[in-house]
């Protein structure tokens, strides 16, 4: 009992194995897309002064609980971070210079939407402290684009990834496939333009139909015809992965592709399953205090957050997390990645064994690779990781 | 094709009786006077109107204020609510003021119209002297019309025709009341035209209550003798038993005798039903109520055995009923295992008050530990399945049903076989029996070929087939194993529910069956085996693991679904290996949603029976098995 109960202590810098990173969330964007489901919305007036001294606010009480960190990486996410005033992520990005130390060469990602790109914005990050992109471009045809609900045509999104470029050495974009109506073909097409515009990061997606959303209604009333069935769905991802592979794009991680060392350092921090802080309104965080990992959210809705906020109580939950949870989360977040999960990592946070039979027999199926106890998913094994983890969880 | 009479072609041309109703009053009463009694029941075909008209005859004679009432008001249980039918016979008894001036006492029972009750129905029926025979106006004479019809002139039934349903424009008095002559034999001159919706004719079938109907005989002096008609469980009286008392005079504090079995009861509690519970102090001849005696268990009563006083009783037992008999077996089982006590207290408490429902212990290698039950028919295992879910909250895979067979081993010794995973080795079985069915079908004339057609798949053997009209009547002799599961189904949909069916069992006949086996992914599945005819399997093989194949859903790998016969493989699909199920984003706060979402699956999954690593939904077992032609 003691024995563990010091095991258990040396452990708590279990999060060491996947670094720290800050996420900061801006819940605002010009217009919502119909399929999405992030915690963003549209409004008319925003007074940044009094959000960016809540996120300052935020930012200096969890400093007070979170002493002695790197600060690996920091990401802007949204919503639609390029629409805050570069002076805004200037000021935030200084805050937590001041108060952790973070490496020679950080990496500190803003989302941006090429609807709302200028020239001189970019700059403006740039000097701030942001060294990388990524972008919203969603697809490469202006049909589709209309269809998904962007504001914005493949032109334009092409002259913003040029404008970011020519700032940033570091940028990515993001697609959603598997669309209405789309061929094999089409995509095919699509992804290799995609690929020669690409620097050394892509985010590609499947189209999800999210729940609550505007697809969804559409969907379940039976509209939104023409979507992939899950044979064509499958395809489109084995293609996709052997397409990027033949440009030097890894899939590193179940959607997305980079060049050996262009991986999003701050989003494999999540699927290292690392310790990050979460701020903004919606942000999730995991952080370990006193040897005792904690899930933390954020209030959602952008006024009750920034109420709260200002008084430097944003967090609405934190909850300890059980050995069973903190194992539970590993797999989910582990297994996406290519590199894979520690399985002696695994079993210390469970305090149990992994369960040999399941593994035997998704090895067999061809689903996963196991040396030592390094564990891994294939290419068929990440097409089906839902079940994988389905298997295997504690 | 022969047209005749139906009356005729029954072979059962039935006199109208005119029973004497001079009943002389030999007593003066203290109680009601024999005749100022009238006992009936309400009998029709489902869903013609009677539980409505029962309510009509409630609130005219005010025995309920209006404000109190609710539609069909003698289904009381949930069950019978949601579906908007009759399972129990229900028991009332009225005031009525005559147009004579005289005040009579009305009991009344409203029957079920389901074939699977049709045992209650022929109780109740024992219990009165006349019956309200009601057809719906707009839609005529059915099988069930007929079946109960048959009873109550069985039981030498005054009846009395009630043409229901005056107020819709479908309705068509003239040419029913024809049907009612030609095909059941009846007299229907004075039928009454009703509206149970309308409260039209209400008045009218009371006096023809009162005056058509004979009033019941009886001694008062005589030895106590009274007809245990029913018994239910009540969580605060214990059980309680419906009586209709046919001599002498039944008082509460007595102690009385059940001659079945000798024993011995001290009566606490004597009343009636208006239609909630008024407790009296006695009962006399020809009156229906109740009576409470501490009884634990409804088995402790034996529908239709003779009740009397313990001491200076009759010795004279009435000729009692037949008892139900389960003609369908299915098993029942919990989807989590550990729900197993569960299931065995929810079994118990059910089968305390319904007798007709039977049950043993069952494992299966498939599901576990579970329960073989026997049901009335295929409504009965539903109404029982759907209250052990809902009533215990306990989830439920059923099994496939099956109907009984009877074995006959080389040795000369019989077996019957209530589950297909429990046929015995081959080599020891000289042959097989299975039972059969009459089947009266009412079907008008333009279905009558898909009717046909559906029998004669289904390995029937026409014995009749007469028009009345624009409607055909045919008699199917079927095995009951190939109606029991969807053959009612089948039959509304090929008719657009314009058919009507009745059944009546048989016997049992020689046959070339097998049991058929199914495999999912190599390994058998005891819960999927069923016993078919030999030319039947390969068409039921093939139709069943096309069925799985769509019901079980994609897997890791691909799954060999097969049926067989033995080791001979007869059909087989194969499902193949599902692709995609993954979420295409997760990052920092997908952590949170995404572990509970996994953990609520697996926890399921481990509800989730699982076969060689199969899933197999709890639905597939009963899917299956539905044939779509
Ligand atoms: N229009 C009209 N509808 C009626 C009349 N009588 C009954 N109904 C309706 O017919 C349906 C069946 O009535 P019930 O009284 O439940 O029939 P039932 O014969 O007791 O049915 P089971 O007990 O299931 O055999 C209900 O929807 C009633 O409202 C009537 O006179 N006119
Ligand atoms: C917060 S957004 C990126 C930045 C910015 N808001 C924009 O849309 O341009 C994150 C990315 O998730 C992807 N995404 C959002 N909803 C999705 C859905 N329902 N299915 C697939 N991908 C989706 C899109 O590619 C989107 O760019
Ligand atoms: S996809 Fe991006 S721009 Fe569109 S609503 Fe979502 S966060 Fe905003
Ligand atoms: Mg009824």
């Amino acid at each position: 009992m003691h024995l563990q109960n010091w095991l258990r202590a040396a452990l708590s810098a279990d999060w060491q194995n996947g670094g720290f990173g800050i996420y900061v969330h801006w819940p605002f964007c010009q217009a919502k897309c119909p399929y999405c489901d992030f915690n963003s919305h549209v409004s008319r007036e925003i007074d940044e002064r009094r959000w960016l001294n809540a996120y300052l606010a935020e930012l200096d009480r969890a400093a007070a609980e979170l002493p002695g960190r790197v600060v690996n990486a920091v990401f802007f996410g949204g919503g639609t971070p390029s629409l805050m005033h570069p002076d805004t992520v200037a000021a935030i990005i200084e805050r937590i210079r001041k108060h952790w130390p973070m490496p020679n060469d950080p990496e500190i990602t803003l989302e941006a939407n090429p609807g709302s790109v200028e020239a001189g914005r970019f700059r403006g990050y740039a000097d701030g402290g942001v060294t990388r992109i990524s972008m919203g471009v969603q697809a490469l045809n202006d049909r589709d684009l209309k269809r998904l609900g962007r504001i914005h045509t493949v032109d334009e999104a092409k002259k913003a990834f040029e404008i970011a470029h020519s700032t940033f050495e570091r940028v990515s974009f993001d697609l959603i496939y598997a669309r209405q109506d789309q061929t094999l073909e089409d995509w095919k097409k699509e992804l290799n333009e995609a690929l020669c515009l690409a620097i050394d990061h892509l985010s590609l997606y499947q189209l999800t139909i999210e729940k609550g959303t505007a697809f969804s209604d559409r969907y379940e009333k039976g509209g939104l015809t023409g979507l992939p069935v899950e044979d064509l769905a499958a395809d489109m991802y084995d293609v996709t992965n052997e397409l990027c592979e033949r440009a030097g794009l890894f899939g590193y991680e179940v959607s997305n592709y980079a060049k050996v060392g262009a991986e999003s350092r701050h989003n494999l921090i999540y699927w290292r399953y690392g310790d990050y802080l979460g701020i903004g309104p919606g942000a999730h965080g995991r952080l370990t205090i006193d040897g005792v990992k904690y899930a933390t959210e954020h209030f959602k809705m952008p006024n009750a957050w920034l109420e709260n906020a200002e008084r430097g109580r944003g967090e609405k939950i934190r909850d300890a997390l059980s050995g069973t949870d903190q194992a539970n989360e590993y797999l989910i977040m582990g297994l996406r990645i290519t590199e894979g999960i520690d399985t002696t990592r695994l079993e210390n946070l469970a305090g149990a064994k992994i369960d040999t039979t399941a593994l035997t027999h998704l090895t067999d199926l061809g689903l996963i690779e196991q040396s030592g106890s390094h564990l891994r998913t294939t290419p068929q094994g990440r097409l089906l990781l839902n079940s994988v983890i389905g298997e295997l969880i504690y | 094709m022969r047209r005749q009479s139906f009356a005729k072609t029954m072979g059962k041309a039935r006199r109208i009786r005119h029973l004497d109703q001079g009943v002389k009053p030999t007593h003066i009463q203290l109680m009601t006077e024999l005749n100022k009694i009238r006992n009936f029941s309400i009998v029709a075909h489902i869903d013609h109107g009677k539980s409505t008209l029962a309510d009509r005859l409630i609130q005219e004679t005010g025995t309920v204020k209006d404000r109190d009432m609710q539609e069909q008001m003698l289904d009381s249980m949930d069950i019978e609510r949601e579906r908007g039918i009759t399972i129990k016979a229900n028991t009332v008894r009225i005031d009525y003021k005559a147009d004579d001036g005289e005040n009579y006492v009305l009991n009344l029972i409203d029957t079920p119209g389901h074939v699977d009750f049709a045992y209650e129905v022929s109780r109740s029926m024992r219990a009165v002297e006349g019956s309200l025979l009601v057809v719906d106006s707009s839609q005529g004479v059915e099988a069930q019309t007929l079946a109960n019809v048959y009873h109550a002139m069985d039981a030498d039934h005054e009846i009395v025709s009630i043409l229901n349903k005056i107020d819709l424009p479908a309705s068509d008095c003239d040419r029913v009341a024809e049907q009612i002559e030609d095909v059941i034999g009846l007299d229907a001159t004075d039928a009454i035209q009703v509206s149970a919706k309308t409260g039209q004719g209400i008045h009218e079938t009371l006096e023809a209550i009162v005056k058509k109907l004979p009033a019941p005989k009886g001694e008062r002096n005589a030895p106590l003798k009274a007809m245990l008609v029913d018994s239910w469980y009540d969580a605060y009286l214990g059980v309680i038993v419906l009586v209709r008392i046919i001599d002498g005079v039944l008082k509460k504090g007595e102690r009385i005798k059940m001659l079945s079995n000798g024993s011995v009861h001290h009566v606490d509690r004597i009343g009636v039903f208006k239609p909630q519970r008024e407790e009296i102090d006695e009962l006399g001849p020809g009156e229906i109520g109740f009576l409470t005696a501490s009884i634990k268990q409804v088995r402790d009563t034996r529908v239709g055995d003779t009740i009397t006083h313990e001491k200076k009783g009759t010795e004279d037992a009435l000729p009692g009923f037949k008892p139900a008999q389960p003609v369908v077996f299915c098993g029942l089982f919990p989807v989590d295992s550990a729900e197993f006590e569960d299931l065995r207290d929810a079994i118990d408490k059910l089968a305390l008050n319904d007798a007709s429902f039977s049950f043993e212990m069952e494992t299966s290698a498939a599901l576990g530990f579970g329960f073989r039950c026997g049901f009335l028919g295929l409504l009965h295992l539903e109404v029982i399945r759907d209250r052990i879910e809902r009533e215990y909250d306990i989830e439920l895979i059923t099994t496939a049903p099956s109907v009984i067979y009877h074995i006959h081993m080389k040795d000369g010794t019989m077996q019957e076989l209530h589950n297909p995973a429990d046929m015995p080795d081959l080599t020891f079985v000289d042959h097989m029996q299975e039972p059969r069915i009459k089947a009266t079908i009412l079907v008008p004339d333009e279905y009558l070929g898909d009717v046909l057609k559906l029998c004669q798949d289904r390995r029937g053997i026409q014995e009749d087939l007469t028009y009345a009209g624009t409607r055909a009547m045919v008699v199917y002799d079927l095995p009951l194993n190939e109606v029991v599961f969807d053959f009612y189904d089948r039959l509304k949909s090929v008719t657009k529910g314009y058919a009507s069916f009745d059944y009546q069992m048989m016997g049992y006949r020689q046959d070339f069956l097998v049991k058929m086996s199914i495999l999912v992914n190599d390994e058998p599945v005891d819960a999927l085996s069923t016993m078919v005819h030999r030319d039947r399997a390969e068409m039921r093989g093939r139709a069943m693991v096309e069925k799985l194949k769509d019901l079980i859903p994609r897997h890791m790998f691909k799954i060999p679904i097969q049926a067989a016969i033995g080791g001979k493989v007869i059909a087989r699909e194969t499902l193949s290996a599902m692709r995609k199920d993954v979420t295409a984003k997760c990052y920092g706060g997908d952590a949170t949603r995404k572990k509970k979402l996994l953990e609520k699956q697996k926890a399921g999954k481990k509800k989730m029976r699982q076969f060689g690593k199969v899933d197999i939904p709890q639905e597939a077992f009963i899917s299956a098995l539905k044939m779509d032609g």
